[in-house]
């Protein structure tokens, strides 16, 4: 038995088959490019639109906030035996107890030394009244050790006037938010007062004021030197109501939180749970976005389909007589499969530049407020996953009619 | 001719199950042997075109048992049965069936690219030999669409015989000629029988065809009456 060689000539076939029929070809091709860029463009801003708002979030929040929660006096303690049943009924309340975090340097150390944790501050946390002259705005402060804090909410970049830095060497000083200054009719250089739930009253210096994207936040909020925030509320320095734990990847936050709780044997708090409004509006606006893209591409799947099914009843005859001259089924098969690959890899790479133009353009549309130009870059795993996700849908596009193709008896056609 | 036997039906029998259940072929047996050129004829219905494509191997669907070459073909697979007909069995039909996209060299070529014994260039040298045996060889590289109907069919039986098969089946394969064509196709087929040997099998109307054939096999009703 001499060897056989492989000519390829189903493959043969199907190149000609595809650029026989250019107009078909194109067609075919061209819904694909438009259901490729189209699921890229999308999922490329979605992409951008959650990285700026998670950028935005984290200017106020951290990745994982630890506290100590406010216990409440068990209201009914169920007998220890439960044969017998007599239940405790206790007045539920609050336990008075400190705010604090007992020990928080010795925390500190301990959740610096965990796997994946990028960051760790304290702060002083507290609702304060502001005064100047007879406005009184109700608020709240932060003290914070402005170094670190700057590094985890990236408070440089929403000053708006004065300098961050100056807190550090004003130990009265004070970052007010925009809102807060207007309503108060203060600039850089002015003093206020403060008074805090201890009733302190406390003359400070507006250092610098800031502008988030919030503005309901910059109306109430304001920062201090730690020091200053422990003194209003007559405590000692080691005081601490917050610890602050940024960690390498903030999605998988929910998965530390019960560490860090159980480690710190204080609430430790996701940032998602903080958030759970603005976790839920993401989801829904990714799951929106991912249904659009995914029935553009379904769509353009469906003109392969339609095109290739076309081709395949004109073919009939190519079929009969090929099956007769001895292809197999799967060689049948493949012809068309290869033909709807074709198609699909033209449609495709037209479409990636499609989607990298689309990108381009609107990279360089201005949106306004402190976001600039709309958040889009050009995102490699998503114009991967949109090739790939395009290719498996031609597939199949193109397997399902294929194997009808594959399925033809050649007598009912050869037989006329 | 020689004794050698290529085909060998024995007790074949099928039905058809539309409109209703009808026996259309009735425990068929006979042998064809190397070099012979054999004649279906009968009236239509009797079963004829029937008979060849199950003993093409392309229906699969009957009762009794098909030697090819003393190997029994009953009962294998499709795929197998499609590597013994792209290596045995040449077909020529009424119709040319040539792919419209291929040139005539091509179209020559596809069956022995697909059977894989010889490299791209043998196999159009062989390809360019048996068009010009067919008085084809200008007329290569035009699109198999361009053709006359003669030509085309000539073309399609230098496609049955490039992979020089043991067995070339027609059905009615001048049925769409007028007579000259018919004699020239004849004569292909008497000369590759008696030169070549080939054997030959054709389903045909054409009495002249058949009568100038070596052996006739008549059918009626699903029967051979008579060339056994």
């Amino acid at each position: 038995m001499p060897k056989k060689i492989n000519h390829n000539i189903s493959s043969d076939i199907s190149m000609t088959y595809t650029f026989s029929k250019m107009k078909l070809t194109v067609v075919a091709a061209l819904g694909v490019t438009i259901g490729i860029a189209i699921y890229i463009f999308l999922n490329s801003m979605m992409a951008g639109f959650a990285r700026m708002s998670d950028t935005l979030i984290f200017r106020n929040i951290a990745h994982i906030r630890v506290y100590k929660d406010d216990d409440i006096s068990r209201p009914l303690i169920a007998s220890e035996n439960s044969n017998k049943k007599v239940n405790a009924l206790v007045n539920p309340k609050i336990v008075p107890e400190s705010q604090t975090i007992v020990n928080p340097t010795l925390l500190m150390d301990l959740l610096r030394k965990e796997k994946d944790v990028t960051m760790v501050t304290s702060q002083v946390a507290t609702g304060i009244f502001y005064h100047k002259g007879e406005s009184q705005i109700a608020g709240n402060t932060i003290g914070v050790n402005i170094e670190e804090a700057d590094k985890m909410f990236d408070i440089q970049t929403t000053m708006v006037a004065g300098k961050m830095l100056d807190l550090k060497s004003t130990p009265n000083g004070i970052l007010l938010g925009v809102g807060v200054a207007d309503k108060l009719s203060v600039k850089v250089g002015d003093n206020i007062s403060i008074s805090s739930p201890k009733n302190v009253t406390k003359v400070m210096k507006v250092v610098g004021l800031f502008r988030t994207a919030n503005s309901q936040i910059d109306k109430v909020k304001s920062f201090m030197n730690i020091s200053a925030a422990q003194q209003i509320l007559l405590q000692n320095p080691s005081y601490v109501t917050d610890l602050d734990v940024n960690i390498v990847d903030y999605k998988n936050a929910v998965n530390y939180s019960a560490r860090f709780s159980a480690l710190t044997g204080y609430k430790a708090e996701a940032w998602q749970t903080a958030n759970e409004t603005f976790v839920a509006a993401s989801k829904m606006r990714s799951i929106i976005l991912t249904s659009i893209s995914f029935t553009v591409l379904i769509v353009a799947g469906f003109g392969i389909y339609n095109i290739l099914s076309m081709t395949i009843s004109q073919k009939m005859n190519d079929i009969a007589i090929l099956k007769a001259m001895g292809f197999k089924g799967n060689d049948v098969t493949r012809i068309f499969v290869q033909q709807a690959l074709m198609i699909g890899a033209i449609g495709v790479t037209v479409g990636l530049l499609l989607a990298l133009l689309m990108v381009n353009i609107l990279s360089h549309t201005y949106v306004g407020g402190d976001i600039g130009y709309f958040p889009i870059q050009f995102e490699p795993f998503v114009f991967f996953q949109g090739a790939m996700v395009g290719l498996i849908v031609t597939f199949f596009a193109g397997l399902i009619p294929a194997r009808k193709a594959a399925n033809v008896d050649p007598v009912s056609i050869l037989r006329k | 001719m020689s004794n050698e036997i290529i085909l060998e039906a024995k007790k074949i029998g099928k039905y058809f199950y539309e409109p209703e259940k009808f026996r259309v072929l009735d425990d068929i047996s006979f042998e064809v042997k190397r070099g012979e050129f054999v004649s279906l004829v009968g009236k239509s219905g009797c079963g004829k075109s029937t008979l060849l494509y199950v003993l093409s191997t392309m229906d699969t669907d009957y009762e009794g048992d098909l030697r090819i070459h003393n190997q029994s073909v009953t009962g294998m697979k499709q795929n197998q049965l499609a590597g013994i007909r792209n290596e045995k069995i040449g077909f020529v039909f009424q119709f040319h069936y040539l792919l419209p996209e291929f040139s005539c060299l091509k179209n020559v070529m596809i069956p022995a690219l697909k059977l894989g014994n010889f490299s791209k260039e043998e196999i159009e040298h062989r390809a360019l030999e048996r068009l010009k045996m067919l008085g084809l060889a200008d007329q290569a590289l035009k699109p198999a669409s361009k053709l006359s109907g003669g030509q085309q069919q000539r073309v399609a039986i230098a496609r049955a015989l490039i992979n020089d098969p043991l067995i070339i089946m027609g059905d009615e394969p001048t049925g769409n000629l007028d007579s000259k064509n018919t004699d020239i196709v004849f004569d292909i087929f008497k000369q590759l029988s008696h030169e070549m040997h080939q054997t030959i099998i054709a389903v045909t109307h054409d009495n002249d065809f058949a009568k100038r054939s070596d052996r006739i096999i008549e059918m009626q009703d699903g029967k051979i009456v008579s060339g056994h």
